[in-house]
């Protein structure tokens, strides 16, 4: 029993020790760090036009199916930033299947009033599907590409104009290997806001 | 696909490049050797040992090594416990959460402490930056130190030439944390913040959208969690869809050091485990049996999510690959992680026990989702838990020394030790409680209302999420087939409630606890039972168990192990629905 006593109040310690280091000296050094070195992506990497907060670089938003906007993938949560959660329909479920025949029509209805040849099978697969986060920042440079037809002639731009904006907010791959390239719709979209094509 | 290959094969090169250099550090911790952060951590280290009066030279045999990790992990749980039901009084709750419920703080309690972080809660929806960092960061911390503190007093057992002590579990306790996990998680978490991982005190900030919306972004104190998260293959994600947003992985840089993260302690515990043993070959050639069973998951998961799912065939979504678009099964993937990367990181992280997710598992296609339950079937030996993984691991080898033994008809030996009914007996319960406990606790739960009411999806994929529950939780993984659920959030669709269920919760809860200590008790025991036996020299009739040949035995018993287990379950879900292309 004794050494059973001892143990109690060595693991009471150990606890109250540990908690004081990596519960609150650890995440509060490592805050104040961050915020010194790293202010704009430690507070959530925030775009601001005109003063304002607009929206975060990681974060997609929901651009309401608008044509003068790219449109980012579809999402579970309707771009909820502060309520996450998966689709999480399993890959023979029906109910999912019916989803993606939605999402594959009003796609397709959408695109080809700009570009009638648009074929079911030309559709990438993250234009009809959601993401995980339900906030994916990116779409795939196809998904850009066939999008980038509509955008430009609502917005009566030349069409390579806006292929342009495409490629220059498409994020890479790390070191060029590792990852998919991503257009960063948030961004191309402020980009063909603030005159950037003009 | 070849893209993806290479990315996966130059990541296992970079791993198995700083394999040595990280495990001979961890082995120089091990023995209380000056390691260069001496001068600088070690008034830290002796301030502690003056807070817990202990001597760090004071040994332990297998019983008083046991006790204290029970002892440590019983105040850890009530510590948890209580943080979680008291949270509405706590500062640092800029949203005004309440306390959690008894049942559900039960099931977090019992995750956190395991190391498995199964989460029934999503985070930013629930808890306060208080309870995530003192609460959550706290055993994120410890219940990995007590994972790699197991594996310190195991090693010592086979290494010993004679006596009983196996180390002293307080003093583990504070140099795995103080030169090990704290160090690296500190450097990891700014390395995430410079890429866009947040790092913040502050609430949720509100703002207008470009399209004439508005959208809120919860906040906290990420990065320091989600560095300790990976490192300690903890897996609980500070957001509810854990290392899929972008705010706990923003891009695919972050997603490489993750992965990283989780590897890099298991897989050089092999090195560690070499070195210690004085036969480094050892060390290698069970570094090799788990990098091959580990090469086929990634392959089999890459492979059949390229394929895309039933759901997508039928409904005529195109998945080849096509330019500019990798094709295949996207759903409930992110597209700067692509499919190969989403393959590797679910692979990663149920190989190891992490169980932290990148994609929405409940979406794999059939045979992608076989991978990682059939990888937690393994009991979590390919790499696995910090320092559970190798201890686990180790039983497999005394098994396979002892099934090779009856084979060639000799007394079957394990590093020139005598390996006999004692430590027969006691591996064979270490490594059948938990498949037991995941079979037992699936059955009950798919043929109870109490267990079925968890069930989000019709069909097979109901039963494999049930499967996928158990498996999880016994293994001490945590991650999820997340339909399945304990506690719907308020505010999300399907919401059954605001109050958790208590037989998934306590079930759950139940199953972590037991699979965790039991096999973690039996390793320990077979280390006490070993550290007394003399150590025979090799002869010409020996066995070797670090050579190809034994690589290919442990990997066979591994294998056919969880094979005889969970092939019944395994056709009942996930291979039916691999086989079909019908619609549930």
């Amino acid at each position: 029993m004794n050494g059973l006593r001892r143990d109690l109040v060595t693991a009471t310690s150990a606890i109250v020790f540990l908690t004081l280091l990596l519960g609150i000296a650890y995440p509060l050094v490592t805050t104040g760090v961050a915020q010194l070195v790293f202010p704009g992506t430690s507070n959530g990497s925030e775009i601001e036009v005109d003063g304002e907060v607009v929206g975060s670089k990681l974060i997609g938003q929901d651009f309401k199916g608008l044509p003068r906007y790219f449109q980012g993938r579809p999402s579970a949560t309707e771009y909820s930033g502060n309520v996450t959660y998966f689709n999480n329909l399993g890959p023979n479920s029906r109910e999912l299947s019916d989803f993606f025949a939605e999402q594959l029509a009003a796609y397709l209805k959408r695109e080809r009033r700009y570009d009638p040849d648009l074929a079911a099978a030309d559709v990438p697969a993250d234009a009809v599907t959601t993401s995980a986060s339900g906030v994916d920042p990116h779409i795939s440079e196809a998904n850009a590409r066939i999008q980038a037809r509509r955008v430009a002639e609502v917005r009566s731009l030349p069409l390579d104009r806006v292929l342009a904006l495409v490629s220059e907010h498409t994020d890479g791959r790390f070191l060029a290997l590792f990852g998919e390239p991503g257009v960063n719709v948030l961004e191309l979209n402020l980009a063909l806001d603030g005159g950037a094509a003009k | 696909m070849a893209q993806g290959w290479v990315q996966i094969v130059v990541f296992l090169l970079v791993l198995t490049a700083l394999v040595p250099l990280v495990g001979s550090y961890i082995a120089a911790v091990f023995r209380g050797d000056r390691v260069f952060l001496s001068p600088v951590l070690g008034p830290v280290e002796r301030f502690a040992y003056r807070v817990l009066r202990v001597r760090p030279g004071e040994g332990q045999d297998w019983k008083a090594y046991a006790r204290s990790i029970v002892v440590f992990s019983l105040v850890s749980w009530l510590a948890l416990y209580l943080i979680l039901r008291t949270q509405s009084i706590q500062p640092l709750n800029p949203e005004g959460f309440g306390s959690g419920p008894w049942n559900l703080s039960f099931n977090t309690a019992s995750s956190f402490v395991t190391n498995t972080n199964w989460q029934y809660y999503g985070g930013e929806t629930t808890l306060s930056y208080f309870v995530q960092m003192v609460g959550l960061t706290v055993q994120n911390f410890v219940s990995a130190a007590v994972g790699i503190a197991v594996l310190a007093a195991v090693i010592r057992g086979f290494a010993a030439r004679s006596g009983s002590a196996l180390g002293n579990f307080w003093s583990d306790l504070v140099r795995i944390n103080l030169y090990v996990l704290l160090p690296i998680s500190f450097i990891a978490a700014l390395v995430l913040v410079s890429q866009g991982v947040i790092q913040t005190l502050d609430g949720s900030t509100t703002f207008n959208t470009i399209a004439g919306g508005t959208q809120t972004l919860a906040l906290g104190p990420v990065a320091s969690q989600e560095a300790i998260k990976e490192l300690g293959t903890n897996g609980g994600g500070f957001f509810n869809v854990n290392s899929a947003y972008p705010f706990e992985n923003a891009n695919s840089l972050t997603n490489m050091a993750e992965l990283l993260l989780i590897l890099i302690v298991p897989a050089s515990l092999t090195y560690t485990f070499g070195r210690m043993v004085g036969n480094r070959r050892q060390g290698w050639a069970l570094y090799a049996a788990m990098m091959a069973m580990f090469v086929v998951a990634v392959a089999v998961v890459y492979v059949a999510e390229q394929h895309g799912s039933p759901a997508q065939h039928h409904a005529g979504v195109a998945t080849a690959s096509i330019e500019g678009s990798t094709g295949g099964n996207m759903e409930g993937k992110e597209q700067r992680f692509g499919i190969a990367q989403s393959s590797l990181w679910t692979a990663v992280t149920t190989v190891t026990s992490c169980g932290a997710v990148n994609a929405s598992l409940d979406s794999l296609t059939g045979i992608g989702g076989l991978v990682p339950l059939a990888n937690m079937g393994t009991g979590e030996v390919v790499f696995g838990g910090v320092g559970s993984g190798l201890y686990y691991m180790l039983l497999f080898v005394l098994l396979t020394v002892f099934i090779a033994g009856l084979m060639v008809g000799r007394t079957p030996e394990f590093l020139g030790k005598k390996i006999e009914s004692r430590e027969v007996k006691l591996v064979l319960v270490g490594v059948l409680v938990t498949p037991l406990l995941v079979l037992f606790a699936t059955a009950w739960a798919v043929a109870s209302p109490d267990g079925t009411q968890s069930i989000y999806n019709h069909g097979p994929q109901g039963f494999s999420e049930s499967l996928y529950a158990y498996m999880s939780q016994a293994n001490n993984n945590g991650s999820a087939f997340a339909g399945y659920t304990g506690f719907v959030q308020p505010n999300a669709p399907g919401n059954g409630g605001s109050e958790a269920f208590s037989f998934a919760t306590l079930l759950g809860g139940v199953v972590m606890i037991l699979a965790r200590f039991l096999p973690m008790i039996a390793a320990l025991a077979v280390a006490g039972s070993l550290a007394g036996k003399r150590i025979a020299p090799a002869g010409a009739g020996t066995f070797r168990a670090d050579s190809p040949t034994f690589v290919v035995l442990l990997i066979g018993v591994v294998v056919i192990v969880a094979a005889l287990t969970f092939f019944p379950a395994f056709l009942l879900g996930p291979v039916v629905q691999g086989l079909t292309d019908q619609l549930f």
